[in-house]
């Protein structure tokens, strides 16, 4: 086993950051030059692979610990402290270099590395922000370390449950619904009568490229502040693509097996429900997929141009404008959770109903 | 399969008559208030033709819209601040600029992920859920934080624009540059190319077609992305600031007409990038 370059390189700095700290006097921070000194002689050391992966994992993070629990003293932003956090780093990134490389015929194991490295990724993301915003004091009007967001998110769950129930449960729930269910509707009419499939189809597919978000101000002119008028871009924007996907997926059906059913004596309503429109379901999944991030932009862009005192979208362009960017970081935060766990149950979702489909049965 | 030029141009015929026909009835409630006001009773036919032109009506009908586009385009001068052409060239120039630089780090990125294990690992399960994310939602703040620490004009809407086209072009170049087949890969170690060799001259072209499949999501997201971005400048210029001001002073037939220049500009964007499409895969000799 060679020695990684990344090893070295973390060794360096921890000795560098050592002599900093003498130099320095922090003595505070002594403890974190010797946790990634002897974590890295794990590296070096034979104590096989799992042992040193183990032992980096935990000397990291200790390390990070310290670091952050440093942030409080006046050591912060000292020469060293940044040697510290450079050489943490790339201990950190050694260990991610060392778990990739991990070659094994164990699949739960090959799994678990899977959703690890991107996980390390994150909490390093966050760690780094954490100590580089407050270490070299960025205002946090700028960019506001994530501990200042979490602790805004936990004093602030009534306003952030409130503007999530007016976004969220009403404006993107029900203009989801209407929309795709109605673009369904409309792909299966359309699918029905070749002229309007020809004519239908070239205007929904050049709609979708256009900038529908600018319909939002003349939504809030027809329908008023409150949720309504947020559905009601939310139902146009996620019209089209369920039209154009639908009307795609019914015609993936093969024609044998659309043969097959017309010697059953099948009739048209059958052979959509028991041929054409399972045959969709993938088509049909890929446009739900799409719209539920296109549901939750529209629906909090929309919010920019005129609602009641609550939303998503009121929060976040009321509270910018009174420079309050943590609230508004923690807004976003409740964004992104609520669009990727919307995204991840149509999937789900999409997995237990389309078992069948190849790209499932590996 | 036959032209579907016919039934496009009936289908669209049929719109434009629905939106007449909505106009007269979204403007009815306003308009008999009027003509009571002035103990007026009109004919049919009056009260048809005054629907339709309204100063600020409910949804304005069609022509008033082109006569709106066609005042503040052609007859206005370019440099006027009422000029479409000068708003929809500041929305434009951010949007390209945007798209340029987010084209070109998310090649970047693509690239370094293709070549680099943890990378790929690491990052690449982001970028993906990021896909999921509303990040235009943060469109608001990059404007106001990059104000306040002075950088203003054309550079935050860009960033914006940048913002959101990196993640598609990203996924698709992975995609594109992770396409050619095993067997090709093995030929070129069988003829002993390099790293560089064997991208320039198989990861690269089969990547080619991916990549301006991404550049079409990507460059109607960018106009998107720069729209968004002009509305919280206080509304200076731009088409975003078009739909705003608009919407302040209920201004209708404004905001229909700057609709129809952005979604005109949509078009023309994607048109050229799918024209550029077709063009380089016919050089190449992979034109279907």
């Amino acid at each position: 086993m060679t020695r990684r370059w990344q090893a070295i390189l973390a060794l360096v700095l921890a000795f560098a950051g050592l002599a900093a700290v003498v130099v320095g006097g922090h003595a505070d921070l002594a403890s974190v030059a010797f946790v990634i000194i002897v974590t890295m002689a794990f590296d070096t050391r034979r104590f096989g692979h799992g042992g040193a992966a183990v032992g980096i994992f935990s000397g990291v993070h200790l390390a990070a610990y310290f670091l952050i629990v440093s942030l409080s003293a006046d050591s912060a932003g000292s020469p060293a402290f940044w040697l510290l956090v450079a050489a943490s780093w790339v201990a950190a990134w050694s260990l991610v270099e060392r778990l990739a490389a991990h070659t094994t015929a164990d699949l739960g194991m090959r799994s678990a590395i899977r959703l690890i490295i991107p996980i390390l990724f994150g909490v390093w993301l966050l760690i780094l922000w954490e100590l580089i915003v407050r270490g070299a004091g960025v205002p946090s009007v700028l960019l506001p370390p994530p501990s200042a967001i979490a602790e805004r998110i936990a004093g602030s769950l009534p306003i952030l449950w409130a503007d999530f129930q007016q976004t969220f449960l009403k404006a993107v729930l029900a203009g989801y619904l209407i929309g795709c269910g109605s673009g369904l509707i409309v792909a299966i009419a359309v699918d029905r009568v070749p002229f309007l499939k020809r004519g239908l189809l070239p205007i929904g597919n050049m709609v979708s490229a256009l900038p529908i978000i600018g319909v939002a101000p003349i939504m809030v002119m027809w329908f008023g502040f409150d949720w309504p008028s947020k559905a009601a871009v939310v139902v146009i924007m996620t019209f089209f693509p369920m039209l154009v996907n639908t009307v795609a997926g019914l015609s993936a059906s093969t024609r044998i097996s659309r043969d097959l059913m017309h010697t059953y004596a099948a009739g048209y309503w059958q052979t959509l429900f028991k041929l054409r429109l399972p045959e969709a379901l993938p088509f049909i999944f890929n446009a739900l997929k799409i719209n539920s991030t296109l549901a939750l932009i529209g629906a909090i862009v929309a919010e920019f141009f005129g609602t009641p005192i609550v939303g998503m979208g009121f929060r976040i362009s009321t509270e910018v404008g009174r420079m309050n960017v943590d609230m508004v970081w923690a807004e976003i935060a409740v964004a992104a959770l609520a669009g990727s766990a919307f995204y991840g149950l149509v999937a789900l979702i999409e997995r237990t109903a389309t078992f069948w489909h190849p790209s499932y049965r590996t | 399969m036959r032209s579907s030029v016919g039934p496009v141009l009936v289908i669209l015929a049929v719109i434009v008559a629905a939106w007449y026909a909505g106009a007269v009835y979204m403007n009815a409630q306003w308009q008999t208030g009027v003509f009571e006001r002035e103990g007026v009773e009109p004919t049919a036919r009056e009260f048809v033709t005054a629907t339709w032109s309204q100063e600020r009506p409910v949804l304005p009908a069609p022509h008033q819209v082109a006569v709106e586009i066609w005042q503040t385009t052609v007859e206005k001068k370019i440099t006027s601040k009422r000029s479409l052409v000068y708003h929809a060239w500041v929305t434009l120039s951010s949007t390209l600029l945007g798209f340029l630089i987010g084209t070109g780090l998310g090649i970047l990125l693509a690239v370094s992920i293709v070549h680099v294990r943890s990378l790929d690992m690491s990052l690449m399960p982001w970028v993906i859920a990021s896909q999921t994310i509303p990040i235009l939602a943060i469109a608001p703040m990059i404007i106001v934080v990059l104000a306040a620490i002075g950088i203003t004009g054309l550079l935050p809407k860009a960033v914006i624009s940048t913002y959101l086209s990196f993640f598609p072009v990203a996924v698709g170049m992975v995609k594109g540059l992770r396409s050619p087949d095993v067997i090709n890969l093995d030929l070129m170690r069988t003829y002993n190319a390099s790293a560089a060799q064997t991208f320039w001259k198989l990861r690269w072209p089969s990547a080619l077609p991916y990549l301006f499949t991404s550049m079409k999501v990507a460059i109607a997201i960018s106009l998107v992305g720069a729209i968004v971005g002009e509305l919280p400048t206080g509304a200076v210029a731009g088409l975003g600031a078009r739909l705003l001001t608009g919407s302040y002073y209920g201004q209708t037939i404004q905001i229909w007409s700057a609709l129809f220049v952005a979604a005109f500009l949509a078009a023309v964007l994607v048109t050229i990038v799918g024209m550029a499409h077709r063009l380089v895969l016919r050089r190449m000799g992979m034109a279907a």
